[in-house]
């Protein structure tokens, strides 16, 4: 409790000041309110018990009783205390210093001043509850309007759409707690079919967290277009966060590729919750470690390799999972969700199920969610490994490909197409080797053009690769035939919108020397996304 | 069927046919004008026949587009035959069946110029 006194002055005809007052105001005319002190009183200082069971005013010079607060008041001046108690509690007092006329306070001032703190009390408590409420509805409208806002941002940098890639199922769900906290993931094709994950979450929440989530995956995203490893895209992004990112405030972040073709993945972690692999096996989690994002500049993140088989599921999580608490505030822990990854679910998008349903009886009815849950499941839905069906190189001269396209009918006999499937697949082949010979390897004998051919769950690949290093295909318009036959363009131009118009998909990947180009049919008869 | 290309003509009932044998990719350029510029000064229609031809590419397609334009040029009209399911398939993406009519053989092509 703070009290608050004054000293009260008589204006009028006791004035100190050296000039009359021309024309006084009325508050002059009246009272002149001097400088306001104020005095804290420790919620366990011994004078509001006293004061709560004072019969009537108070006479601070006849109190015994040792407290701070009692000193403070005398030391400011203050002689009478007037309890002004309300429904039995205390809720202020009527400091008052010496009578001006310097005599001691009589029966009937006391009396006075009793009815006085009686009336008084009753319209301050009110008061006081009106402000109160005031306040705590300004503070509930600010609290809702910084979640909406946190809610509108978290929710717009979230992927409303998950890459499928051939024979995968990849799912995520995402439930925020009531108060927002930082938690995201991602998942982005990359131009080379590999695909780009993370997890992530932001210490703190609200608008704050949002706002660092916001920036750190577009920061995700724009060092993950740029053809780096795990780690090297980690470091840039710690390194353009550090600085940027209010203190006390950092991020988890777990950021991996994969290969959906061959299962392998990589991935690196800044300080976020380790990834499981289930397999027939059971659960495993996967170890990387590194410091979390924004802390401190100049961090390397080590990355941790891994082949996922077929039939096998990765899944990341957010500590909203690990660390939701029971009625009895037992945690849900890292042992218990590597049970329930372990004991896994056969059927689609299973797995994201039984875990929040293992969640949500562990935490009982009623739960007031303590963090945002994320959950990233990528599983391999395919029965079979990607056989490589076979390979061979072949030199970079003119009119190779009709080698390469003999060669190919061969390997891809019984391979479930059917006869024209496979005249188009010779097709797009021959002019991908064309371009291999002509472009990539500049009719350069010496340079090989290799061609591999892999099957794998519902897709038949052919991988032509020359030594074109980082060129990349220029994006194909459907010629305009019209304008060739006039004599407008070049009658030539046709071969990579043959390529794309007589194969399922087409991607093309580099390594900086090599340069490959897969043409993909499925052979499922399912479709397959560039 | 050879790899050796050859652009052959030869007139057939009021119809200039020209057989294409091999391969036709950007090797067989040459050959190609020589039998556009063997055609009869007043050869009005023209029928490529692509049976012979054992394999096409985009640089035979350019080709194709080449003579076609020409042909246009001169007011002569292209019909083609011979082609298989999958050529066909690829004259069809390309719109070349959109400029040129496909017959099934020579026989019905040369039928209708008579008619």
């Amino acid at each position: 409790m703070t009290v608050w006194t004054r000293t009260l002055r008589r204006v009028i005809g006791r004035s100190e000041r050296a000039e009359p007052i021309a024309a006084p105001t009325p508050a002059q005319q009246t009272l002149d309110l001097g400088p306001t002190s104020s005095v804290e009183i420790a919620p366990n200082d011994p004078i509001l018990a006293y004061l709560q069971g004072a019969p009537g005013p108070v006479d601070l010079d006849d109190l015994e009783l040792s407290s701070p607060a009692v000193d403070a008041l005398r030391a400011d001046g203050v002689k009478l205390v007037v309890p002004l108690v309300s429904s039995g509690e205390l809720i202020g007092t009527l400091n008052l210093g010496p009578r001006l006329s310097d005599q001691e306070y009589s029966t009937d001032d006391r009396r006075l001043l009793d009815s006085l703190a009686a009336q008084a009390a009753p319209a301050l408590r009110v008061a006081q509850l009106v402000r109160e409420q005031e306040a705590e509805a300004r503070e509930r409208q600010r609290i809702e309007q910084e979640l909406q806002v946190a809610q509108l941002i978290q929710q717009h940098f979230l992927p409303t759409e998950l890459p499928q890639p051939a024979g995968w199922s990849v799912e995520a769900h995402y439930r925020p707690a009531r108060a927002v906290g930082g938690d995201f993931y991602d998942v982005v094709e990359r131009p080379d079919g590999r695909l780009a994950f993370a997890i992530g979450d932001v210490t703190d929440k609200g608008v704050p967290a949002a706002m660092v989530m916001a920036a750190t995956r577009s920061l995700l995203r724009s060092a993950g277009s740029e053809q780096l490893g795990p780690g090297q895209v980690l470091a840039q992004v710690n390194d353009l966060l550090h600085g940027d990112i209010p203190s006390r405030m950092f991020v988890t972040c777990l950021y991996g590729l994969l290969d959906p073709r061959s299962g392998e993945m990589r991935f690196a972690n800044a300080g976020h919750n380790l990834p499981f692999v289930r397999s027939e096996a059971g659960a495993a989690e996967l170890r990387a470690t590194g410091m979390p994002l924004g802390l401190m500049p100049g961090m390397r993140y080590e990355e941790t390799e891994h082949r996922l088989e077929p039939g096998q599921l990765l899944l990341l999580h957010s500590d909203g999972v690990t660390e939701a608490h029971a009625p009895d505030r037992e945690m849900f822990g890292t042992p218990r969700l590597r049970a329930v990854v372990a004991a896994g679910a056969a059927e689609r998008g299973g797995m994201l199920a039984r875990v929040l349903s293992e969640l949500s009886r562990f935490t009982g009815v009623g739960w007031e969610q303590e963090d945002d849950i994320t959950l990233l499941s990528l599983r391999w839905e395919g029965e079979a490994a990607a056989t490589v069906r076979s390979e061979r190189s072949f030199p970079s001269r003119r009119g190779v490909e009709r080698e390469a396209l003999a060669w190919l009918a061969g390997v891809v006999s019984g391979s479930g197409l059917d006869q024209p499937r496979i005249e188009n697949l010779k097709t797009a082949v021959a002019e991908a080797v064309m371009n291999a010979v002509e472009h990539g390897n500049a009719g350069d004998e010496s340079l090989p053009v290799e061609v591999r051919v892999e099957a794998r769950s519902g897709e038949l690949l052919v991988g032509i690769t020359d030594r074109g290093g980082g060129r990349t295909i220029p994006i194909t318009e459907t010629p305009d035939i019209e304008a060739k036959l006039r004599g407008e363009q070049t009658p030539r131009g046709w071969g990579l919108f043959l390529i794309q118009s007589l194969v399922d998909a087409v991607r093309e990947s580099s390594d900086g020397s090599r340069h490959t180009v897969e043409l993909v049919l499925r052979t499922d008869g399912g479709t397959t996304d560039d | 069927m050879t790899d050796r290309f050859e652009a052959v003509v030869r007139h057939d009932a009021g119809t200039e046919v020209v057989d294409l044998t091999g391969v036709l990719d950007g090797d067989a350029a040459a050959a190609v004008t020589r039998a556009y510029e063997a055609l009869p000064r007043d050869a009005e229609r023209v029928l490529l026949n692509f049976a012979p031809m054992s394999f096409m590419n985009s640089s035979g397609i350019a080709l194709v587009v080449e003579l076609l334009a020409k042909a246009r040029l001169d007011g002569r009209t292209v019909h083609a035959t011979g082609l298989t399911e999958h050529y066909r398939h690829i004259f069809e993406i390309t719109r070349l069946s959109d400029f040129m009519t496909i017959h099934a053989d020579e026989a019905s092509a040369v039928a209708e110029a008579a008619r």
